[in-house]
């Protein structure tokens, strides 16, 4: 356990055992080599001690680090997705969802819950990039809507802790649209006056960075995030050349005026408090 | 005229009228018993090609490069007193984005598309369709313009997708298309959408907010376009037509999803075999549901608009 206490007591979901690793196991940075204990990794929230490399983690980890005593209650813990297109590629959606829901013990790519965080009522959804990468379907569209619902019912912040790949291709014009069903439910949650702060994280790009993720009263980013419209691959065809050094990442969205500020994970909860005192404090 | 590969029999009786008006015109012969029986089956053979297109012949019929594009519609629609409109008062104007004004059967209307170009030099500049950051603020401006007059939104879709450059990039395209998704959930007008050939994802979505979403007959509206779905879910270009059928990505297909709210019918052999006959459809249906929406309270249109997009998507609770 880390230095967090961490309490799923109301959520009805099996929550995923993947970080939790055996004893004596190690972390070696990919990014600059470093090696260093499990247990100090997860101490250091998953962020390398030594480069700042920002390792991807789940709902899980995020629902413990920023809800009050990691403790929350899931929204619609147990929505899943149908195959309403009947889609298959080179493997049946039904087929890649189970596979999906075997690897990683979630339903599907995002959780939301309610809960306190800095002893103030909030709703936070979380995507998870494990979960057929992040992509958002039905079922993500839906549990944002509901997300946002709530928030406007207890009149408290909504949160979005955004990492996906973008759409989910196998439920095709349904995805395509939950882009517009997340932008509908913001516009309301924006006519009842309360805070939606998106927090972006490494990857966001697609259809998740042109609605909800880019729609933030305040958008925050995690360090060196990869966040896009295009991803970086299909710009360079499209120039034909090398992209600059830090492309896409945080650091230039804020630069280019898109972000309000890249806080490192270490800081994220104390401004995530900080931010909704300030826009809330009077509610 | 350009044909498609399954346009072929359509073709070689085209010729063969050609050939016959040609032979009794020269040679004060009376054709006229063959060129009625040519006639006759040229209708016959189209409706029946026409009847049963696959997904990926709609996808392209909808690229079809006789296709009337958006400005062909603004200025049919207006009876060529249409105004464009230019810039989005911040970086620069977008080619690739058009819109103005004009007035529909006596109703001052905004109209805003995406505009191909009709030849090599054209699509060049029009960049093929594919919208930048600005071509979507300038769309939002106009929207709000619009709105400011009470004047309704009437928007034109026709893309292979928001411009993937480093620039749209850097000037934030997913944060344009993202802001006109949720100014356009509450915009106070009416806003009717018009598929009128490619709709593409996010870069068709980002005009595509509306009262009325409607589809011309031999269009394709979806996430992704085959070609790129095949690429990466087959790991290869060569699925397009299975992509195509997998996407579900026709008007019928759509409307069964309840993903549009309707689909106009084009003249037989699609809209650039009769633009007037597409013209006059179109400038009816949007009379139609101008009518519809104009006398609405403007808080119960935005109430049913997004009711409606809020219950798009299939899940089990
Ligand atoms: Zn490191």
């Amino acid at each position: 356990m880390g230095w967090f206490q961490r309490n799923t007591e109301g959520i009805t979901t099996k929550t995923t055992e993947k970080k939790e690793i055996p004893e004596g196991a190690w972390y070696k940075c990919p990014s600059c080599k470093t090696v260093v204990s499990a247990q100090e990794h997860e101490d250091a929230l998953w962020v390398c001690q030594h480069c700042d490399h920002h390792e991807r983690v789940g709902s899980t980890e995020y629902f413990a680090l920023l809800f009050d005593n990691g403790k929350c209650r899931s929204l619609a813990p147990k929505m899943i997705s149908e195959d309403p297109l009947n889609f298959t590629d080179t493997k049946s959606y039904p087929d890649r969802l189970e596979a999906a829901k075997k690897k990683t013990g979630l339903n599907d790519a995002l959780r939301v819950a309610s809960g306190e965080l800095g002893g103030n009522p909030v709703v936070i959804a979380c995507m998870d990039f494990e979960f057929i990468g992040g992509s958002m379907g039905s079922v993500v569209g839906e549990k944002i809507a509901r997300g946002i619902d709530h928030s406007i019912k207890k009149g408290v912040p909504f949160i979005c802790i955004s990492k996906s790949g973008g759409a989910r291709m196998m439920e095709a014009g349904l995805s395509l649209m939950q882009m517009a069903k997340t932008s509908a439910k913001l516009s309301m949650l924006t006519k009842a006056g309360l805070p939606y702060i998106s927090v972006l994280t490494d990857p966001t790009t697609g259809g998740v960075t042109a609605s909800f993720a880019m729609l933030g009263d305040l958008n925050i980013a995690e360090p060196n995030a990869l966040i896009a419209f295009a991803g970086p691959r299909v710009v360079k065809e499209t120039i034909g050349k090398d992209l600059p050094e830090g492309f896409q990442r945080s650091e230039f969205l804020l630069e280019h005026g898109f972000l309000d500020a890249i806080v490192p994970r270490s800081e994220l909860k104390a401004k995530l408090d900080f931010s909704i005192r300030m826009l809330h404090a009077s509610n | 005229m350009n044909y498609l590969e399954f346009e072929e029999p359509i073709k070689t009786l085209r010729e063969q009228l050609v050939q016959a008006k040609d032979i009794e015109s020269k040679n004060d012969l009376d054709m006229t018993t063959t060129i009625v029986e040519l006639e006759d089956k040229i209708v016959e053979v189209t409706k029946e090609i026409y009847s049963k297109l696959s997904a990926w012949q709609h996808v392209l019929v909808s690229r079809h490069p006789d296709r009337p594009y958006a400005l062909d519609y603004m200025s049919a629609l207006t009876n060529g007193e249409f105004m464009e409109l230019h810039g989005d008062r911040n970086v620069k104007d977008d080619k690739a984005m058009v819109g103005g004004l004009g007035e529909i059967n006596g109703q001052p209307v905004m109209l805003i598309g995406q505009q191909k170009g009709i030849n090599t030099k054209m699509r060049q500049y029009r960049n093929f369709g594919m919208a930048n950051p600005e071509g979507y603020r300038k769309a939002l401006r106009l929207m709000k313009l619009a709105e400011k007059f009470n004047i309704p939104v009437v928007t034109l879709i026709d893309t292979p997708g928001a411009y993937p450059g480093l620039e749209a990039e850097e000037r934030g395209q997913g944060e344009a298309i993202a802001r006109n998704l949720i100014e356009m959930m509450q915009l106070r007008v009416p806003i009717i959408c018009i598929i009128i050939g490619e709709g593409a994802s996010g870069g068709a979505l980002g005009i595509g907010i509306g009262d009325m979403v409607m589809m011309l007959e031999h269009t394709w509206y979806s996430v992704i376009s085959p070609e790129s779905c095949s690429s990466i879910l087959w790991k290869s270009w060569d699925h397009k037509k299975e992509a195509a059928e997998a996407l579900k990505l026709t008007g019928e297909d759509m409307l069964a999803n309840k993903l549009i709210d309707g689909i106009i019918p084009e003249p037989l052999g699609g809209a650039h075999h009769n633009r007037e006959e597409m013209y006059a459809t179109l400038k009816s249906e949007i009379t139609d549901y101008l009518k519809k929406l104009m006398p609405m309270d403007a808080d119960k249109r935005i109430d049913s608009r997004i009711r409606k997009f809020s219950n798009m998507g299939v899940v089990t609770s």
